[in-house]
């Protein structure tokens, strides 16, 4: 096969590459977590193309086809993109919560979290 | 958005359509393709046209709150104990044959109810999260127009 | 009902309770149920365990037969860790009412599911037999723990909880991308019929890529040295109970699915003549105990230094890990529950602290141990056990490591061990220091002794740590299983 034979793997390659790019290089959270589902997507296309059987149909009995392609991997990515959702969805429900508690989601205005920066709420108790 | 005659127009016609879609990939996911992740995301995103149009709070009272949190803890109820009846019933978790006397009958009658669990927390749960992501904006915009003053 | 009809259930009462805590108002009810549903899955796990020893069980969901259907596969290696994920669990809620109460007044509810799926998803990834399942219960339970990090007071709790949200995300998408990979070389998700068709497959860059991709995805989330970055802010910030919980669980199961993957799907020949995973282990456990316990004895706040204690733990289990012989594997499956234990009853101690005084730097308890004397014992004797001192569980999963590095041939390796227990010496004895030694600093309010309710299990844990330092059989008995288990597939008895 020629390079251009695999061109779902380069694509998959590529958007990986995006994405952890993103994750790392990015300060502002919300980007983090663009990069973050972009990266997952190459995942999705990467076990996607997995099922693909040349000349295949999709997957529904019905009279006249022999040659299906794979459900499965479409099953298990299902699965896959609703995980990541989910994780879209709490990735962004603590930026908002940072933003209200810090008043930037920017990592680089944030500073070091080593030392501490507010007493803890609880009242002393005697 | 609701002064947008266009919006309000084109979404009262399309909000149905969709609402439709969503119970034909429900109900049709036993055996074609869709089901319950699917159909429940259809679903949540025609409450969500409406919303964005209409305005949270009036989508809010045609599914309060308090009735999304019950149903999304309902549909993963219904798929464990639909997966108990197989137990109960002397098969394996999740085992239909049990449940209904025919074969096919068992597993059309365990799917379509365990899907039924899995669209009724998707769409639920979806509809919670553009709650809460709206309702912080909402409660934003009320702060930082009470600052100034 | 034969137990393996039951075997499933210590994962399906958490989820299911989960459905039901989430719905239930007030702060009685929804922790009565999670306890209830803890001790479900730990009577279940228990019972699984001795039958788990015999033979393996196999548990097809809906009668579909494996490899089609999704089955739970348990042998003595997941029994065990199932037994320990749902045994802390158990042992740790009763600590957890009163500090919730403190901690998150508000929706436990809502607190309380969150905790019962965290526990569902690691004891699914204990207990499944099919790869994909792993990926999917380790986000259950990672989007279950970010949340629950968040709830922690303190603000500094949402980032750890961000950055921890990262770093588990790319680990368990490249847990995901080696299983995409396997898939497409063998056709099944399966990890028994996994190990039966790689060998046809073995040494094409295809396999080799996912064994590294599935090893460094599952370092991250088990804190392996360079990957351990997000484990210390999210110990140190989450509530206490959540901290308690995942250092006895969470490290533990990833350790497992990483030493499953290894050694059971790839087969352990194989993939320590692939990789140089001997060599690659060895060194990153060496420095992760090394860093880990250095770090830890300059921190001023007790969890963030019992965190980096745990990323030296870790060191010590993936040391176990790279010795590639029984021995070794024993040694590991015996750190892992045993320093469950000692971490579990640490953090219940500096818990009960913070519960009291609120604060848990080391200038602030100075002079405490005279005011909560038996809080403050239980830390000191807890300390102890992670110092490997003899009669404590510490000192036995310690020994079966020289054990195992002296037989493997490298002495050195013991050095390295004593000098590291040293080192945990220094930062369990400046905490004692500053508590025992050290006046109250002058006009801080007078401190009374914990409630019973925090101090009770507290010591519950602490006995443990004497009796399982004396009273072997179970541990050690449980973790030679687990390791011929391990081995024995890969075709390898020494």
């Amino acid at each position: 096969m020629t390079v251009l034979g695999f061109f779902n793997y380069w694509v998959v390659i590529i958007l990986m590459m995006i994405g952890l790019y993103c994750v790392i290089a990015r300060g502002n959270m919300i980007k983090k977590i663009i990069g973050l589902n972009l990266f997952q997507t190459s995942v999705f296309i990467l076990f996607i193309s997995a099922g693909k059987v040349v000349g295949g149909s999709t997957p529904i009995l019905r009279e006249g086809v022999e040659v299906y392609s794979n459900p499965l991997p479409h099953v298990l990515i299902l699965t896959a993109i609703v995980v990541g959702v989910a994780i879209t969805a709490v990735g962004l429900a603590l930026a908002v919560r940072i933003q209200e508690a810090y008043g930037t989601i920017e990592d680089d205005h944030l500073g070091d979290d080593g030392e501490d920066d507010g007493p803890f709420e609880e009242e002393q108790r005697g | 958005m609701r002064e947008n005659g266009i919006l309000r127009i084109v979404a009262r016609f399309l909000i149905p359509l969709i609402m439709l879609f969503g119970l034909y990939i429900q109900f049709h996911g036993e055996y074609s393709p869709g089901g319950g992740f699917q159909a429940g995301v259809v679903v949540a995103a025609g409450w969500i046209l409406f919303a964005l149009i209409y305005g949270l709070e009036a989508a809010l009272k045609v599914i309060p709150e308090r009735v999304m949190y019950v149903l999304a803890a309902f549909g993963v109820l219904l798929y464990a104990i639909t997966g108990l009846m197989g137990v109960i019933l002397g098969g394996r978790y999740l085992d239909f044959y049990p449940l209904l006397p025919g074969e096919h009958a068992a597993q059309q009658f365990g799917i379509i109810t365990v899907e039924f669990g899995v669209g009724v927390t998707v769409a639920t749960v979806v509809m919670l999260i553009f709650t809460y992501f709206a309702r912080r904006k909402s409660e934003w915009e009320a702060l930082s127009e009470e600052e100034p003053e | 009902m034969a137990i393996v009809d039951l075997m499933p259930f210590s994962v399906l009462a958490p989820l299911i309770a989960s459905g039901v805590v989430a719905l239930l108002p007030g702060r009685f009810w929804p922790w009565a149920i999670t306890l209830l549903a803890a001790i479900v899955a730990t009577v279940i796990a228990a019972l699984t365990l001795p039958a788990a020893l015999e033979s393996t069980l196999s548990y097809p969901f809906g009668n579909w037969p494996p490899p089609i259907g999704i089955e739970y596969r348990v042998d003595a290696a997941n029994a065990f860790v199932a037994l320990l994920v749902a045994g802390m669990a158990a042992l740790s809620l009763p600590w957890a009412k009163v500090s919730i109460d403190r901690e998150v007044p508000e929706r436990q509810g809502a607190f309380y599911a969150l905790f019962l799926l965290a526990l569902a998803g690691l004891l699914g990834i204990t207990l499944t037999g099919d790869a994909f399942n792993v990926f999917v219960f380790l986000e259950i339970s990672s989007l279950a723990t970010y949340a629950l990090i968040a709830h922690g007071r303190d603000r500094r709790a949402l980032l750890a909880s961000f950055r921890y949200l990262i770093m588990g995300t790319i680990g368990a998408t490249f847990l995901l991308i080696g299983i995409a990979l396997l898939y497409m070389m063998t056709g099944t998700l399966n990890m028994a019929d996994l190990a039966v068709r790689l060998p046809e497959v073995q040494h094409t860059r295809t396999v080799d890529a996912a064994l590294a991709f599935i090893v460094v995805g599952m370092g991250l989330k088990l804190a392996m040295l360079p990957l351990h970055l997000w484990l210390p802010n999210a110990y140190a910030y989450a509530p206490n109970f959540v901290t308690i919980f995942l250092a006895g669980t969470a490290t533990k199961v990833a350790l497992y699915v990483m030493v499953r993957f290894i050694f059971t799907v790839f087969g352990g020949e194989y993939s320590f003549t692939v990789l140089p995973l001997a060599i690659v282990l060895m060194a990153l456990g060496v420095a992760g105990m090394f860093a880990g316990s250095w770090v830890a004895m300059f921190q001023d706040h007790l969890k963030r230094m019992l965190a980096y204690s745990s990323v030296a733990q870790v060191g010590y289990m993936v040391l176990g890990v790279s010795l590639f012989s029984a021995a070794g594997l024993t040694a590991a499956f015996l750190h892992m529950f045993n320093h469950a234990l000692i971490k579990v009853a640490l953090f219940m101690a500096v818990g009960t602290i913070m519960y009291r005084i609120g604060s848990i730097k080391l200038q602030d308890i100075r002079g405490l141990g005279r005011q909560m004397p038996w809080t403050l014992t239980a830390f000191a004797l807890a300390g102890l056990s992670i110092i490997g001192v003899p009669t404590t569980a510490g000192f036995i999963s310690k020994w079966y490591l020289i054990l195992a590095a002296a037989e493997a041939g490298h002495w050195w390796l013991v050095g390295l061990i004593v000098i590291t227990s040293m080192m945990a010496v220094y930062y369990i004895w400046r905490v004692i220091e500053a508590a025992w030694m050290q006046e109250r600093p002058a006009g801080s309010p007078a401190v009374r002794e914990a409630p019973l309710a925090l101090l009770a299990p507290t010591w519950l844990m602490v006995a443990l740590n004497f009796y399982f330092g004396i009273d072997t059989r179970l541990t050690v008995g449980a973790s030679t299983a687990a390791a011929e288990a391990l081995l024995g597939v890969g075709g390898l008895m020494p």
